[in-house]
C-alpha cells in the first residue's frame, strides 16, 4: 500500500484495477490549505493518459508487476508466441498489446515481457536492431530528383526511410525508441 | 549546496531584510524553534521532537510577546512541515514574521511593497540577481514589474474570473485549494505582484473578521509569477471567539490524524490584552528563489534535503 506522500515521478500504482506510471508529479499546498498531490499518469495497458489531484489520505495498491526475460518464438496470425528462458514456459501475446514492437522483433529474438497480475501487457526491446532489407527500390545514380531518402521494407514488414544508397538484402540497425533508421551495418 | 557566490546573496539578502525592519524600529527576536504545544492548524503536520514539536511557524510566541506589549517586533527563523517537499517546498525552511501593534493588513501589504524596494535597492547590482531596473526576469524569458503599486484583487473576484465554479460552491465541496491552485493561482501576479484579499473567514483561523462583512477574514496572501511568497492578516484579538475556533480545530485534528495537543490556554488567556495587530509570514527562501533567478528553493538554500 502507497499513501500519497509515496507519490513521485516514475512510481507505478494502482488505480481502479490497472497499473500506472506517474509520468509527472507536483506537491502544492495553498497557504495553510490542504497538501494536493497532482500526478500526471499513464496507463500501463492502454496507453491512456490520467490526470488526477490526491490529498494526504488517499491511498494506493502497488500493482502485482513482474518482467521476465523471454525468448520471441514465432508470431501465427495475430498470435505472438514466446518462452521463458528461465523454465520454458510458453505463452502468447496479443499483437494489440504489442503496438509498434512487432515492427522490430524477429524469430528467437530475447526481451524482457512486463506481467500484470499474470497477464503479460508488455515487452521492452533492446533499445537498437539489426533487420535485413527485403525490399528497396534501386537507387538510380545520377537521380537529380534531389530526394535524400527513399522507403524500404525490412523482414518484419515494417516500411521505413532510408538512405539512397541501401540496397536490398543490406543490414540495418533501427532505433526502437523512433523507429528511425540509424546505419547500415556491415557484415 | 549553494556556492560561494549563492552563499554571499543570501548573506546579503538575510541583511538586507533586517536592516529594512531595524531602520523602522521593529524588534528582532528570537524565539525557541522546539515548544511543547501546537498552534491548532488543519492542514500542517508537525515534526514531533522528544515529546515536543518543531515549530511549523513563531506565531503563538510572537503574538503573546505582542501582548505582553512589545511594539512593533521581526523574526527571521526556521520552520518546519513535516512531509511537504517539492519546487516550492522544503520540511524545514526560512520564514520571516513580523507584527505590527496598530494598524491591519493593509499596512502588511504596504509594508510588502516597501520591503521589495529596499531590497532592490540593496541587492541590484549584485550577481545573480535576476532583477534590473525595478524589473524581475523570469524563466521563459518574461519580465514582471515590482513597481508599486502592485495589483489587488479579492478572493471572490479571483473565483469569477478564473474559477470553474462559484467560491460558494467550491467551499461547499471542499476543493477551494485545488480550485485554487490549478485555476486560479498561475494567472496571480505575472505581470506585476499581487495581493489576493479577503478570504471565507473559515480559512482564516487567527484572522479578525472583516468589518461589515463577517464571513469574510481580513486576511491577504502576496503572489509573484503565481507563486505564493506570504500570508498576512489582521489578528484576531477576541479570545472567546479563538477558542472556539481552535476547539474545532483540535477536535478535528484529533477525529481525522489523531493528532492531539493541548488548548493553548496561557495563548489565549494573554491574547485578551492585545487590542490590535497584524502579522504576516513571508516564505524567504521562495523571494531568494525568485530574486536569483533559479526554479526551486531548494536551490537557494546552503544544503537540500539532496545535498547529504
Amino acid at each position: 500500500m502507497y499513501t500519497a506522500a509515496d507519490l513521485r515521478k516514475g512510481l507505478k500504482v494502482q488505480v481502479d484495477g490497472a497499473p500506472y506510471i506517474i509520468s509527472e508529479f507536483e506537491f502544492s499546498k495553498p497557504g495553510k490549505g490542504q497538501a494536493l498531490y497532482r500526478c500526471k499518469m499513464r496507463n500501463m495497458i492502454t496507453g491512456n493518459q490520467l490526470v488526477q489531484t490526491y490529498r494526504s489520505n488517499d491511498k494506493f495498491e502497488k500493482p502485482e508487476l513482474e518482467e521476465r526475460k523471454m525468448q520471441y518464438l514465432y508470431c501465427q496470425g495475430e498470435e505472438y508466441h514466446f518462452m521463458d528462458t528461465q523454465n520454458y514456459e510458453q505463452i502468447v501475446i496479443d499483437k494489440g498489446h504489442l503496438g509498434d514492437s512487432v515492427n522490430y522483433m524477429t524469430d528467437n529474438m530475447e526481451m524482457d515481457v512486463l506481467f500484470f497480475q499474470d497477464r503479460p501487457i508488455d515487452v521492452s526491446l533492446p533499445m537498437f536492431v539489426n533487420l535485413r532489407v527485403t525490399q528497396a527500390d534501386p537507387w538510380a545514380k545520377g537521380d537529380t530528383s534531389g530526394s535524400d531518402s527513399k522507403p524500404v521494407t525490412v523482414e518484419t514488414g515494417y516500411v521505413l526511410q532510408v538512405p539512397p544508397f541501401v540496397e536490398e538484402g543490406d543490414k540495418i540497425q533501427i532505433d526502437t525508441r523512433t523507429g528511425a533508421y540509424v546505419t547500415r551495418v556491415k557484415e | 549546496m549553494l556556492d560561494l557566490q549563492g552563499l554571499r546573496f543570501r548573506a546579503a539578502f538575510f541583511h538586507s531584510l533586517r536592516s529594512f525592519f531595524v531602520r523602522q524600529q521593529f524588534l528582532e527576536v528570537d524565539t525557541p524553534i522546539r515548544q511543547p504545544l501546537l498552534l491548532p492548524e488543519l492542514n500542517i503536520e508537525p515534526l514531533a521532537s522528544e515529546g515536543w514539536f518543531l515549530q511549523a511557524s513563531p506565531e503563538l510566541c510572537m503574538k503573546r510577546l505582542l501582548a505582553a506589549g512589545c511594539g512593533r517586533i521581526f523574526q527571521l527563523c526556521n520552520c518546519f512541515r513535516k512531509g511537504e517537499r517539492g519546487r516550492l517546498h522544503l520540511e524545514e525552511f526560512t520564514m520571516l514574521e513580523w507584527y505590527r501593534t496598530s494598524g491591519g493588513y493593509e499596512d502588511l501589504m504596504a509594508d510588502c511593497e516597501a520591503l521589495l524596494g529596499s531590497l532592490l535597492a540593496d541587492l541590484g547590482g549584485m550577481v545573480p540577481c535576476a532583477v534590473s531596473n525595478g524589473s524581475l526576469r523570469v524563466s521563459g524569458g518574461r519580465v514582471i514589474s515590482l513597481h508599486p503599486p502592485w495589483d489587488r484583487l479579492s478572493v471572490h473576484e479571483a473565483f469569477v474570473r478564473y474559477s470553474p465554479v462559484a467560491i460558494e460552491q467550491a467551499m461547499a465541496g471542499d476543493t477551494f485549494d485545488q480550485i485554487l491552485v490549478e485555476y486560479v493561482e498561475p494567472h496571480l501576479g505575472v505581470e506585476r505582484p499581487l495581493f489576493l484579499y479577503d478570504y471565507p473567514v473559515e480559512l482564516g483561523s487567527l484572522a479578525r473578521r472583516k468589518d461589515g462583512f463577517p464571513h469574510l477574514a481580513e486576511r491577504f496572501e502576496f503572489y509573484i509569477n503565481g507563486i505564493e511568497l506570504a500570508n498576512g492578516f489582521s489578528e484576531l484579538t477576541d479570545s472567546h471567539e479563538q477558542r472556539q475556533r481552535f476547539a474545532r480545530d483540535l477536535e478535528l485534528m484529533d477525529e481525522e490524524r489523531r493528532l492531539r495537543s493541548p488548548m493553548p490556554e496561557r495563548f489565549l488567556q494573554e491574547l485578551g490584552g492585545l487590542d490590535q495587530a497584524a502579522g504576516i509570514a513571508l516564505g524567504v527562501d521562495r523571494l531568494l528563489m525568485l530574486l536569483m533567478g533559479k526554479e526551486s528553493v531548494g536551490e537557494v538554500v546552503s544544503f537540500s534535503p539532496a545535498d547529504f
